[in-house]
């Protein structure tokens, strides 16, 4: 069956074959006849946005807490060229997006016409692909072929760029059945024989770690499942990336906590000890190994990655498995167990007891305070009020992130919302109008610090039209907390421009959106304040006045090792070499 | 993608070091990739490279497969081994690439580039200019009393000593295609 119809409603037509439910958008002169189709239907609801980078992050938010991918829908010239950040944050962590740009008209490509701009050349590097669809007759298809390449192999942002001529152009639609999606078919299933290779590691090892990763939510849920029945059928510890929080269970007996810079000393002192690390899903970040020559030294490394790219990129691993985390965990249990579970009990539980040793220093302590809240005790107080709840937290970037990332558990996969490749800070409130979208009935908290908070804070306008419950949970500690910290430990406590002298008041700001503020410093107040916060009926922004100069630990400086971690402040004099202050 | 064959031990140390061209032994390698024929693809390969920082000594495209609309790019790239093992497998992951193949790994091949080359001169340079060309096989494809126009083909080095030789007889301007290359025998 083939159907007559205009490139605009093509569009929409191929977006409803796709399962879409919501589009995050922002309109202009070169996507009016796409909004005209939206006008003419209610199986997709369109949620306009302040920002067209509001609207990418809230599609990332959405796609990361559901799994489906985002679509976004902005116009031609700034309408793309601000979606750009969100599409390379998308880019950066992996996320399933289909970005949709209006285009000026074909025959006018090239003449600098009114809000031209080079949509495919600039998002080219920012995108796992991209299309300018020229002829009416390929719109549909490049759709469907869009919505598979985002989801398909390793997640990430396409954009399909629509000149307006081609939206109003007459062309026979193409369902997704029967639409040419090209040869674009990733491995998914792993090599057996290094699956064995695997398993056989895993019998002998004697100080093994599971490093995972966001490769393991992006498998989906299933994947997540498997890795719970891996880790504790063989007792394995197991740590995550900032991205993978949430895949194994926080409170799961075998949890390490995250890793990395600001990971907790057992994690990291067990990447560096280890005698065998299993990398699901995850892509030895800088943030992850520390300086590379002194990355866990004794260990053997299997890494399990859907992209063969990331196989040996930074860290020489001595067994690839290229495939998708789901359908190699599946292989992997099966033939461990056919071979009679087997794991080195003596040395584990040696290691087990070394890990204990790590354990008892408490690397998460903080000197708590009856004056000033400080920023670890509020998401201490904010964990707990909020335990047991259908929970979604969203982050900003900076001290407050890596604060949440410490102090929240995350008991669920794709629970847990954070800009980690990137790191942009403006991510988290779009973010949590994108999660909440999704799940009108949960609650849905952004942790914020002040400062990347008001990159995007427009955004709570959308919050307040489409009465989205979101709680703004702003750790305000009136300074680019995490930048201020580097300057403190690296250049000599000169704070150049890391604090702003002009912050709004956040509850006068709330009363101005038309939503509910609460402001809190003391404390004793901290426990009612959230209550409060959680008791009320739509969007709170929560201005929680924290402890300026806390210092977010531990910390491994750039360039160091991870035996070579900073536990607290007394610990940080001269602690950084000339060699890890060119690093980020 | 069954060109991935990520060799193991190629690369020990970190994405730093990757950059530091004393770390390994550089090594030049000649790529063929075979990619679908679509508007920007060959930005794409170009910006893959000059965004992560790889080198292209030489880059040739054209299409080979009018109806399958398949265009052959030829990259000549030098680089660490693990450098080059990264190249491969980011080119291998771009949506239009169907396939990349290693062609100095893969066992011999060819490799051939077509140069024209013109100088100026007369007399005896002239006499010199047209033996010498004669022992490198150029064919004269254009000439007045005062120049020649050479065209050549051969390998890269053997290239470059011919421009050599013609730089002190009055060389004006040469014009390159860039390195095209293929496995010999019987296989693609
Ligand atoms: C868009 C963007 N600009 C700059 C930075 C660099 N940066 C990282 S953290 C940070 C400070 C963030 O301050 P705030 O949001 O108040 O969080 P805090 O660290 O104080 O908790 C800055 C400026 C960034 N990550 N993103
Ligand atoms: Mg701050």
């Amino acid at each position: 069956m083939t159907r007559q119809m205009t490139g605009a409603q093509m569009v929409v037509q191929a977006l409803r074959d796709q399962g879409v439910d919501v589009v995050f958008g922002y309109p202009g002169g070169a996507v009016l006849p796409i909004y005209d189709e939206i006008f003419q239907q209610n199986d997709i609801r369109h949620i306009l946005v302040r920002h067209e980078q509001g609207a990418v992050h809230a599609a990332e938010g959405y796609a990361r807490s559901t799994g489906k991918p985002g679509v976004v829908l902005v116009t031609s010239g700034p309408g793309a060229t601000n979606a750009v950040t969100g599409i390379t944050d998308a880019l950066m962590d992996s996320i399933p997006l289909v970005v949709l740009t209006g285009q000026v008209p074909t025959f006018m490509i090239g003449n600098d016409a009114f809000q031209e701009a080079d949509t495919v050349g600039i998002t080219r590097p920012c995108t796992k692909h991209n299309w300018l669809v020229k002829d009416p007759a390929k719109v549909s298809e490049t759709i469907h072929q869009a919505f598979q390449v985002a989801t398909n192999g390793r997640p990430g942002p396409v954009v399909v760029d629509l000149p307006k001529d081609v939206q109003f152009a007459q062309g026979t639609y193409t369902p997704p059945q029967q639409a040419n999606l090209g040869h674009y078919n990733p491995q998914v299933k792993g090599d057996i024989d290094a699956i064995t290779q695997l398993v056989e590691m895993i019998e002998s090892a004697e100080r093994p770690i599971i490093y995972s990763g966001g490769g393991v939510i992006n498998s989906g849920t299933a994947a997540s499942q498997l890795l719970r029945e891996l880790v504790d059928a063989t007792g394995f510890p197991i740590t995550s990336t900032l991205m993978g929080l949430g895949a194994y269970p926080a409170s799961g007996k075998s949890w390490l906590g995250m890793l990395g810079m600001h990971g907790t000393y057992e994690a990291n002192l067990a990447m560096h000890g280890c005698d065998l690390m299993i990398n699901i899903g995850a892509r030895f970040d800088d943030r992850i190994t520390g300086r590379i020559a002194d990355f866990s030294p004794k260990s053997r490394k299997a890494h399990i990655d859907i992209d063969p790219s990331s196989i040996n990129k930074s860290i020489h691993v001595d067994l690839p498995i290229i495939g998708d985390v789901g359908h190699v965990l599946e292989d992997l249990l099966r033939v461990w167990k056919s071979r009679g579970r087997k794991t080195a009990q003596a040395g584990l539980e040696k290691w087990w007891k070394q890990i204990a040793e790590w354990k008892s220093v408490n690397c998460l302590y903080y000197k708590p305070s009856k004056q000033a809240i400080k920023p670890q005790y509020a998401l201490e107080r904010l964990e707990a009020l909020t335990r047991g709840h259908d929970r979604y937290v969203t982050t900003e970037v900076g001290q407050h992130q890596m604060w949440a990332a410490q102090f929240m558990g995350f008991e669920d996969p794709n629970r847990w919302m954070t800009s980690g490749g990137l790191g942009t800070m403006g991510y988290g409130l779009p973010a949590s109008v994108g999660v909440q979208v999704a799940h009108p009935d949960a609650l849905v908290i952004n942790v914020a610090g002040e400062a990347s908070w008001l990159m995007n804070m427009q955004e709570m306008g959308t919050a307040v039209q489409y009465r989205l419950p979101v709680k703004q949970f702003i750790l305000n500690n009136e300074r680019l907390g995490m930048v201020r910290q580097w300057q403190e430990l690296l250049h000599g406590e000169r704070y150049s421009h890391s604090w702003s002298e002009a912050l709004p008041d956040f509850v006068k700001l709330a009363e101005a959106f038309g939503c509910k503020g609460i402001m809190v410093k003391d404390p004793a107040d901290l426990d009612d304040a959230i209550q409060e916060m959680l008791d009320y009926d739509g969007p709170v922004i929560f201005d929680c006045l924290v402890e300026k100069h806390e210092n977010c630990f531990p910390m491994i400086p750039s360039g160091e090792p991870h035996n070579k971690m900073l536990l607290g402040d007394a610990s940080t004099k001269d602690a950084i070499q000339q060699g890890g202050a060119v690093l980020v | 993608m069954s060109a991935l064959k990520i060799k193991k031990g190629t690369s020990k140390h970190s994405a730093y070091d990757l950059r530091d061209p004393n770390a390994e032994v550089m090594e030049t390698h000649t790529l063929a990739v075979i990619v679908d024929n679509e508007a920007g693809v060959l930005a794409r390969v170009i910006g893959l490279f000059s965004g992560r920082g790889y080198n292209i000594e030489s880059l040739t495209v054209a299409e080979v497969d009018h109806e399958g609309h398949r265009s052959r790019i030829t990259v000549v790239t030098t680089g660490t081994p693990a450098v080059i093992e990264q190249i491969k497998a980011q080119l291998g992951r771009m949506i239009p690439v169907y396939d990349v193949h290693d062609l100095t790994v893969e066992g011999p091949a060819v490799e051939r580039e077509l140069a024209l080359i013109k100088v100026a001169n007369t007399g005896e340079k002239r006499v010199e200019a047209l033996r010498l060309a004669d022992i490198f096989r150029a064919n004269v494809v254009d000439s007045t009393l005062e120049s020649f126009v050479f065209e050549m083909t051969g390998t890269t080095d053997k290239i470059d000593a011919f421009a050599e030789l013609m730089r002190p007889l009055g060389l004006v301007e040469i014009a390159r295609t860039g390195v095209a290359a293929m496995s010999r025998g019987t296989a693609a």
